[in-house]
């Protein structure tokens, strides 16, 4: 079983060398005559005005740790899904009730307006 | 010429032998082998994509009363050829102040993750690059790479447009992979595997009607909507909305890096549409399958092209939807109905039904859930529009 990582090791250097053979070639044929307006950043023919990284809303990380709390349970529910024939009854329900903790986790960020865009 | 001999693993057989006569013992052989396949698993990608954008051109085209690409070769076949080497051969245009490192990576790092999913895809019976036996996790550990890609791109091009494109592919794709991994989790508890052509070898009984679409469709409902939301395709495609941040994250890229970009997002489609056919409309399974397990490969192609079909259909005729509306869309319905749906899956299956009984309890579930969702939905609308509806209709004086 292990050594199938082996092919997924040989994809995977394949993968990550033929995006840069690709912009390889495209450096050796493309012209290069970079001027300052050509490089200036696109905003709709006006400079821009301060920093580009400035500080963003909130309601992104709100968004992002509730996404956290779910994609854990996900992962805990894999094992689960798969030995699932195995599973007594007993097993079953305890993993509804994780489902159901998290459900009322679910329930309580809607109830809180954690999850309105504004 | 006896049909029912020939099996794409036969060929491997050959191979093998001509191999081990030309003198390559057991280790080096291996290793030859899995550079073949990866090389042919990505000639065969790529060269797809190809196809793959002159057949959405001219889907949307027919869809909406156009002719589409029909200049360059035989029905326009040729245009897709023509626009690659032309993105080969433009200028670059790297914006200043962008963040070199991180703004060169990105492009690399999209195609890179979409490559390594097509590892897990069962083409036919056995004829898969790694199945491995955590093949379903793979996929979404690899997807969500693609998130950090755009995000690299968003953040590193000094460019506002592009970072608030950044910032919707965080919030967009983080939150549709929650739905997304339910919905395919369900396939993987009635099947008991999370190997790829284990889910598709689960589907093979009562000649089709064992599909899983057919048994569980609510959960083919998410995880179509999910997929076109993971997919950055229309009507999720607000990452990208010309209309409000012009391109979205890879607004700055030009020349061979945005090609990149183009060729991660269209064979990100195709991977999709792979999964969906794998985990819910029976992969390679089809009529004489079992006695030409060559035919696998055409059922295989046929029903991703589908899928594909139908995403294309959907991008094509449907509206982009605000941002607001896209985030209540996944938290306030398919969260909760994915979350239902698994927990009233596994009650079912551990009910212990005999065979043809557990498959048609499952499908009313299903059916109640999706009619029920939908009721709620509406219903949900309906209060919306009256609220909304009241807030602008002037008070009268009382008289």
């Amino acid at each position: 079983m292990l050594e199938q990582y082996g092919f997924i090791a040989i994809l995977a250097l394949i993968a990550a060398v033929f995006p840069f053979v690709g912009l390889a070639v495209a450096w050796l044929l493309r012209p290069k005559r970079p001027n300052p307006l050509k490089n200036s950043i696109y905003e709709c023919g006006i400079e821009t005005i301060g920093e580009t990284w400035v500080q963003f809303r909130a309601q992104y990380y709100l968004f992002a740790l509730v996404f956290v709390i779910f994609d854990i349970e996900a992962i805990f529910l894999f094992p689960f899904a798969v030995a699932f024939n195995q599973l007594t009854l007993f097993a079953v329900f305890e993993a509804i009730l994780f489902v159901l903790i998290l459900a009322v986790g679910l329930i309580y960020a809607w109830r809180k307006g954690a999850l309105e865009w504004q | 010429m006896d049909w029912s001999q020939i099996d794409l693993r036969t060929v491997g057989v050959l191979w093998n032998q001509a191999l081990q006569n030309a003198g390559i013992a057991p280790p080096l052989l291996t290793v030859i082998n899995w550079v073949v396949a990866a090389v042919v698993l990505l000639f065969v990608g790529l060269n797809m994509v190809i196809g793959l954008i002159w057949l959405e051109r001219k889907i949307a085209a027919r869809i909406q009363d156009r002719l589409g690409p029909n200049r360059v070769g035989p029905f326009g076949l040729l245009q897709t050829v023509a626009d690659a080497l032309k993105l080969l051969t433009k200028e670059d245009v790297t914006p200043t102040d962008a963040d070199r490192i991180t703004y060169n990576l990105a492009p690399a790092l999209a195609v890179f993750h979409v490559l390594m999913t097509l590892a897990v895809i069962p083409f036919a019976d056995g004829v898969i690059g790694a199945d491995l036996n955590v093949g379903v996790l793979y996929i979404v550990a690899f997807g969500s790479v693609g998130s950090m890609a755009a995000l690299m791109a968003g953040w590193a091009s000094n460019n506002k447009y592009a970072l608030v494109g950044g910032f919707r592919v965080v919030a967009q794709l983080l939150s549709y992979e929650i739905p997304l991994v339910f919905a395919m989790m369900i396939p993987v508890l009635a099947a008991g595997t999370m190997r790829m052509n284990g889910l598709a070898e689960a589907q093979g009984q009562f000649g089709g009607l064992g599909w899983y679409v057919w048994v569980m469709p609510c959960a083919f409902f998410i995880f179509l909507a999910a997929t076109l939301a993971e997919g950055e395709r229309a009507p999720f495609d607000l990452l990208e909305a010309e209309s409000e941040i012009v391109a979205g994250f890879n607004i700055e890229y030009s020349g061979m890096k945005f090609a990149w970009f183009f060729l991660a997002f269209f064979l990100n489609s195709w991977v999709l549409s792979a999964i969906g056919t794998t985990l819910f409309l029976g992969g390679w399974q089809g009529p004489f399958v079992d006695r030409i397990p060559a035919l696998g490969v055409v059922y295989f192609f046929a029903k991703t092209m589908v899928m594909f079909w139908v995403l294309a259909w959907i991008r094509a005729t449907f509206p982009r939807l605000r941002i607001d509306q896209m985030m209540d869309f996944c938290w306030k319905f398919l969260v909760p109905l994915a979350l239902v749906l698994l927990v009233g899956t596994a009650i079912i299956l551990k009910l212990g039904l005999p065979s043809p009984f557990d498959g048609l309890a499952l499908l009313v579930w299903n059916l109640a859930l999706l009619i029920g969702g939908f009721w709620l939905l509406g219903k949900a609308q309906q209060r919306a529009v009256y609220a909304s509806k009241r807030a602008f209709t002037p008070q009268l004086p009382r008289l």
